[in-house]
């Protein structure tokens, strides 16, 4: 199991459109993916969950993932929140 | 004459014969059916179609609106590709029900959940469940979306309209939306945003079928709907519509020209920006370049100072967005009226005047070095320059200048690429200005900062309202300043630009291009009227 938490700086959290973007890069992995945020937590391969969380600007963010891949899922995913979240 | 308040999604007047726009009224029915299994093949079947649709949608916008806003179609499809969603519908088919019920159902669901949450960014997007929704039930249903039917340009009034509906409508019939419903963070006002076209959301009015054809006006500027205009009304508005319309021609005229004079003298025109999206609507303006990056935002509305990383993203996204043309970066400008708990400020008498800015840099360098690594790193992706707030001295720029040598050292043994960065300062104290002489042989550039200089120069605060009129900016004290700022710049061959509100107020155009100015960086809203002023001399 890996994990690693980021700290959303997008003035909008995260919104429709980087939430798509990360689910399409989630998908590409066969480890699942648990986002969590503020005591709730969704499918990170799931659009309307993730984006149901409602997740803010200034949120701390824990992205959670099992699996066979999940090494290149984190460094993945990883760069993704940095660069876009 | 009747008049209704809304609140304007862009500001522009629209004169025209009213349109009702009613979406189809297809009530869904619950019924029983027998084969759980050939309704699900049904559904999925309309879900594969309206993935379709979108994809379609999504072309249209792409072409019409840009990538940025077409996302929201590739969004829908991605909602549809839900398995949440999907499942959900799946379950109450299995009890027996029909597909279009099954959706309605799932609808309600998923956009109650959005609805429920407390930020209006998110409440809004419980329109696209109900979009993505109604768009499958009207393909399970057989309900082909038709549009509006008009031979002339019409003000669209609605209920509601899904993003959907918007981008469908054919553009050269439309003058304007209004709708009962929706927010100004809805797609749809975005959407007529990047149409250029007076909205209004949130209106109080009563729909009904006797408004459609009367004559109305949309006033994007005072957020009204006025039916049926008194005769004198109605001619200032076209009036004023006829000059709003005018006055955006003849500035969308000037993209892609040059700041210059009749009688060839030239002058950068740049843009201030507050964080990274700002870039969008600089290049859409057509700035030459970023005269103010105003580095803030990367430290506000948080609850730790960001990291290098963090700041390396960002400023490298803004300069390759630019592709080449200069960036400045203005270093953190926080200070004791500008609140950041973690930065653990004690409250001051004076903050205007006490310690903020280069002088909290210096003070605690850590901050600093990790603002100036993360500046240097992204210099390799395009043209940076860094400009530091709040100099009152010469010795402040030597210390800078030690700092940033090591930060560049430290970089280079690293085995970090670096670009040529140049370094200037704010001129927005008196003391600077005054010793601009000396300043001038240290630095690169000058960027006059006019909002802190007006107020430091005329001993007034700029946020008491009563002192408004004392608040000159055009006081000759302030004039003075920036004219020996620039001359003194030239002296020592390095440039001088002004950054402040000033920059913007075209009744001075003239007279900075006579001292000798040689960039204005204004929001990017006024870059194009700049360009005018600057063309009209």
């Amino acid at each position: 199991m890996k994990e690693f938490k980021q700290v959303i700086k997008d003035p909008v959290g995260l919104h429709a459109r980087p939430a798509g973007l990360l689910v399409k890069q989630a998908a590409a992995f066969k480890s699942k993916i648990t986002v969590s945020c503020n005591g709730k937590s969704a499918d990170g391969k799931k659009l309307i969950m993730l984006m149901g969380l409602g997740v803010k600007q200034g949120m701390e963010v824990t992205c959670r993932i099992e699996g066979e891949d999940e090494d290149a899922a984190l460094e993945t995913l990883q760069k993704f929140f940095e660069e876009n979240l | 004459m009747k008049k209704y308040n809304g609140k304007s999604v862009l500001k522009g007047i629209a004169v025209g014969r009213i349109y009702w726009y009613r979406k189809q009224n297809y009530e869904v029915v619950k019924t029983q059916i027998s084969d759980c299994e050939d309704e699900k093949k049904r559904f999925e079947g309309a879900v594969e179609t309206a993935k379709v649709q979108l994809s379609e949608l999504y072309e249209d916008a792409l072409k019409n609106v840009g990538e940025d806003h077409a996302m929201i179609f590739d969004v829908h499809k991605m909602m549809l590709e839900d398995d949440d969603y999907l499942d959900a519908v799946k379950s109450v088919i299995n009890e027996g029900c029909n597909a279009e019920y099954a959706v309605s159902v799932a609808m309600e669901q998923f956009a109650g959940m959005f609805a429920a949450m407390d930020d209006e960014y998110m409440k809004a997007r419980a329109a696209d469940i109900r979009d993505i929704s109604q768009r499958v039930i009207n393909i399970l249903a057989d309900i082909s979306e038709d549009g509006i039917q008009t031979k002339w340009p019409v003000i669209v009034v609605a209920e509601d309209l899904t993003p959907s509906e918007t981008v469908k409508m054919d553009k050269n019939k439309i003058l304007a939306f209004v709708t009962v419903k929706g927010s100004s963070n809805s797609h749809t006002a975005i959407l007529a945003r990047s149409m250029n076209l007076p909205s209004l959301v949130n209106t109080q009015i009563e729909l009904s079928e006797e408004m459609n054809g009367k004559i109305a006006v949309v006033d994007g500027f005072n957020g009204q709907f006025i039916i049926e205009p008194d005769e004198d009304v109605l001619d200032d508005m076209i009036a004023r519509k006829n000059q709003w319309v005018a006055d955006l021609e003849a500035l969308a005229q000037l993209k892609g020209k040059e700041n210059i004079t009749s009688d060839g003298r030239k002058i950068n025109v740049y843009a201030n920006i507050g964080k990274v999206s700002d870039v969008e609507a600089v290049i859409e303006e057509d700035a030459g370049g970023i005269g103010l990056f105003r580095s803030e935002f990367l430290y506000l509305g948080r609850n730790d100072f960001p990291s290098e990383e963090e700041q390396f993203k960002s400023y490298k996204s803004v300069l390759e967005k630019m592709e080449g043309k200069k960036v400045i970066i203005r270093t953190l400008d926080i200070g004791a009226d500008k609140k950041v708990d973690y930065f653990n400020l004690e409250p001051e008498e004076n903050p205007a005047m006490g310690y903020r800015a280069i002088r909290i840099c210096l003070d605690r360098p850590e901050i600093f070095i990790t603002q100036l690594r993360a500046i240097y790193r992204a210099s390799a992706y395009g043209t940076a320059a860094i400009m530091f707030p709040m100099i009152v001295s010469v010795d402040e720029i030597r210390r800078i200048k030690e700092i940033v040598s090591q930060v560049k050292k430290d970089l280079e043994l690293e085995g970090y690429s670096m670009g040529e960065v140049e370094l200037g300062i704010m001129v927005e104290t008196p003391a600077a200005a005054v010793i601009s002489d000396e300043l001038a042989k240290e630095v690169d550039f000058f960027s006059i900062g006019t909002n802190d200089l007006t107020q430091y120069t005329l001993a007034v605060d700029r946020q008491n309202q009563k002192l408004e009129s004392t608040c000159d900016t055009h006081h000759p004290a302030i004039l003075r300043l920036i004219e020996m700022t620039v001359k003194n710049a030239h002296k020592e061959g390095i440039w001088a630009g002004i950054c402040g509100e000033l920059a913007a107020d075209t009744d001075l155009t003239r007279t900075f291009l006579d001292m000798g100015v040689d960039e204005l960086s204004v929001s990017a809203s006024n870059i194009l009227k700049v360009r005018k002023a600057v063309r009209d001399i």
